[in-house]
């Protein structure tokens, strides 16, 4: 090795100290995922296209399978309750998970594109990062939590609109979203390619649906049925969504706790796969 | 140069640390050792080439460095922190160019640099003037608005560059920074490249498998293959042992035995790949 140069103009020490280069983790995790939340908003203004595009499957779900199984009454719904309005909190629920799904596919895609790799280089710890993409997911997916309130206005289901029940749907959609999301990426950490990732996530969506509440009480399901529901968050998620905007008995803190813990699980899972995608 | 960049922040407040101490790294990925013994350091202030053919452990000896990959044995670190248990503030030193375009094609150039303006912790007050001034430092004050889909590849270059300083970083790390690009678009990333480390001083450590740019950027150079460094000194150095007229190509296959165009032939499979995905993004 050749000889050292001198050193260079010197900067104040405290510059260097880790307490002024680091904030602590009790602010650094809020402002990671402030960032990629609004990161995400940015992308959703740039480019409104997937905004509208995905509001179409709420819709037809609810005009055509909805309306279709308002007319037959083969599924018993709460006293008082139509079908229609039953079905609305289920499709909330199913739209952010058919948008949560889709970001292990674009973790894959950041990665193959050096996208990732500059994130993981920046003082981002895993578990802030996946964080961050997973409330991404739910910014995203509160979008259709709007388009379905206003349908649902249109086609006058009679929710209850109450502003502070609206936030704890949003709330609810967003935690449902972010443990989808992390489902996702962990996929997305053991099977590394975008075309496998499709698969299992496909094979994966339609049975969280199903399984759950979103179309159906649990009470009609089989037995097998009913015990894959209730490890479900998706159904926790139902739940909790119809218990605030239709009223019906529900057990609020049993829902937000079980999916509060599938979200630390679930970052905390994706997390621990993220180095694989580094390689 | 149209903006100040300034001295780097990162920097150490005295200069014994070595921007770069790397010994006896070992890297292994399933049978195949990717990293196989290598030791090395970078001087402050020195630009500090790594060259070698795709596949010759260059990428991967890079992402040991910036903390995305951990070493199967060795150790380095980074202004004398590990990069083991520092991690966090390693990071916080470097700015680094991955060999993928990697800026976010769905921002605009303007808000690329936020993103990475916020994920240094840049204090509020500071952000909108810095990223003005990095944008400014690549030229890209009048595109910063547009989405990054309608720049070229030489402007992505570029904006990847301002997002790399945009935490005034003490170590600029460029993997390959100019593959996929065309010679023009590559003599300007080399033309700021060199701007910025006359007016900040800031150490470079840049891998290539273009000999001839190596040759006129570098100050000191390591080649490597097959995962170990073959030779390593100034390329005035390399170049003298084969006497006078002799290039770094030359000086590659005397000390490998074969040609870096045959190796390219050869070389990794994954970097092949990358390159070209990075060409295809290109258009």
């Amino acid at each position: 090795m050749s000889a050292v140069r001198v050193a260079q103009p010197s900067v104040s020490a405290d510059r260097w100290s880790p307490a002024t280069l680091m904030p602590p983790w009790w602010r650094l995790y809020p402002s990671r995922i402030l960032t990629f939340w609004l990161v995400e908003l940015r992308k959703i203004r740039h480019d409104r296209t997937e905004l509208y595009t995905r509001a179409v499957q709420p819709v037809l779900w609810l005009l055509i399978f909805g309306e279709t199984f308002s007319r037959i009454r083969a599924i018993p719904t709460p006293p008082g309750i139509s079908y229609l309005a039953y079905l609305a909190p289920g499709i909330m629920a199913q739209s952010a998970l058919f948008i949560a799904i889709f970001f292990g596919i674009q973790i894959i895609w950041e990665r193959d594109s050096g996208i990732l790799t500059k994130l993981m280089a920046t003082p981002t710890p895993r578990l802030a990062l996946i964080s961050g993409k997973a409330f991404a997911a739910g910014v995203r997916s509160v979008s259709q939590v709007v388009v379905i309130l206003v349908l649902s206005a249109i086609l006058q289901i009679h929710f209850n609109w109450n502003p502070l029940h609206l936030l704890g749907v949003a709330a609810a959609v967003v935690l449902g979203a972010a443990f989808f999301s992390c489902l996702s990426m962990t996929i997305a950490g053991i099977v590394l390619h975008r075309e496998r990732l499709m698969g299992v996530g496909q094979a994966i969506t339609m049975p969280l649906f199903f399984a759950s509440n979103a179309l159906y009480p649990v009470k009609v399901m089989p037995g097998w049925l009913q015990g894959l529901s209730a490890a479900n968050p998706m159904s926790y998620e139902v739940d909790a969504l119809r218990g605030m905007l239709l009223g019906t008995p529900t057990a609020l803190p049993l829902d937000f706790g079980v999916l509060a813990v599938a979200v630390v699980a679930g970052v905390a899972a994706a997390a621990a796969l993220l180095p694989r995608l580094a390689r | 140069m149209t903006a100040e960049i300034g001295l780097p922040e990162g920097a150490p407040p005295d200069g014994r640390q070595l921007p770069v101490a790397c010994t006896d790294l070992r890297v292994s990925f399933g049978t195949v050792q990717a990293v196989d013994g290598v030791s090395f350091s970078i001087a402050p202030g020195e630009v500090f080439g790594l060259l070698g053919p795709n596949g010759a452990g260059k990428t991967t000896t890079i992402r040991v460095l910036t903390t995305l990959i951990r070493a199967d044995s060795g150790a380095v670190s980074v202004f004398g922190y590990d990069t083991r248990t520092a991690a966090m503030l390693v990071r916080h030193l470097i700015g680094y160019l991955p060999q993928q375009l990697s800026a976010d094609f769905q921002l605009t150039g303007y808000e690329n640099v936020w993103l990475f303006a916020r994920l240094f912790d840049l204090p509020r007050q500071q952000r909108d003037q810095r990223i003005r001034e990095v944008l400014a430092a690549m030229g890209l004050d009048d595109v910063r608005e547009r989405l990054v889909s309608t720049y070229s590849g030489g402007m992505v270059r570029r904006l990847e560059l301002a997002q790399a300083l945009v935490n005034r970083p003490a170590l600029l790390v460029l993997d390959e920074p100019t593959i996929g690009l065309d010679p023009l678009a590559r003599g300007d990333v080399w033309e700021r490249v060199s701007e910025l480390r006359e007016e900040t001083g800031m150490t470079v450590l840049l891998t290539t498998h273009y000999m001839e740019e190596a040759d006129t950027l570098c100050e000191r150079i390591a080649l490597m293959h097959h995962g170990r460094i073959r030779s390593q000194g100034t390329p005035a150095e390399l170049k003298a042992r084969l006497g006078p007229g002799a290039t770094l190509d030359d000086v590659f296959r005397h000390d490998v035995g074969t040609a870096i165009e045959d190796e390219e032939m050869t070389g990794g499979g994954r970097d092949v790949r990358r390159t070209r995905r990075t060409a295809q993004r290109l258009g």
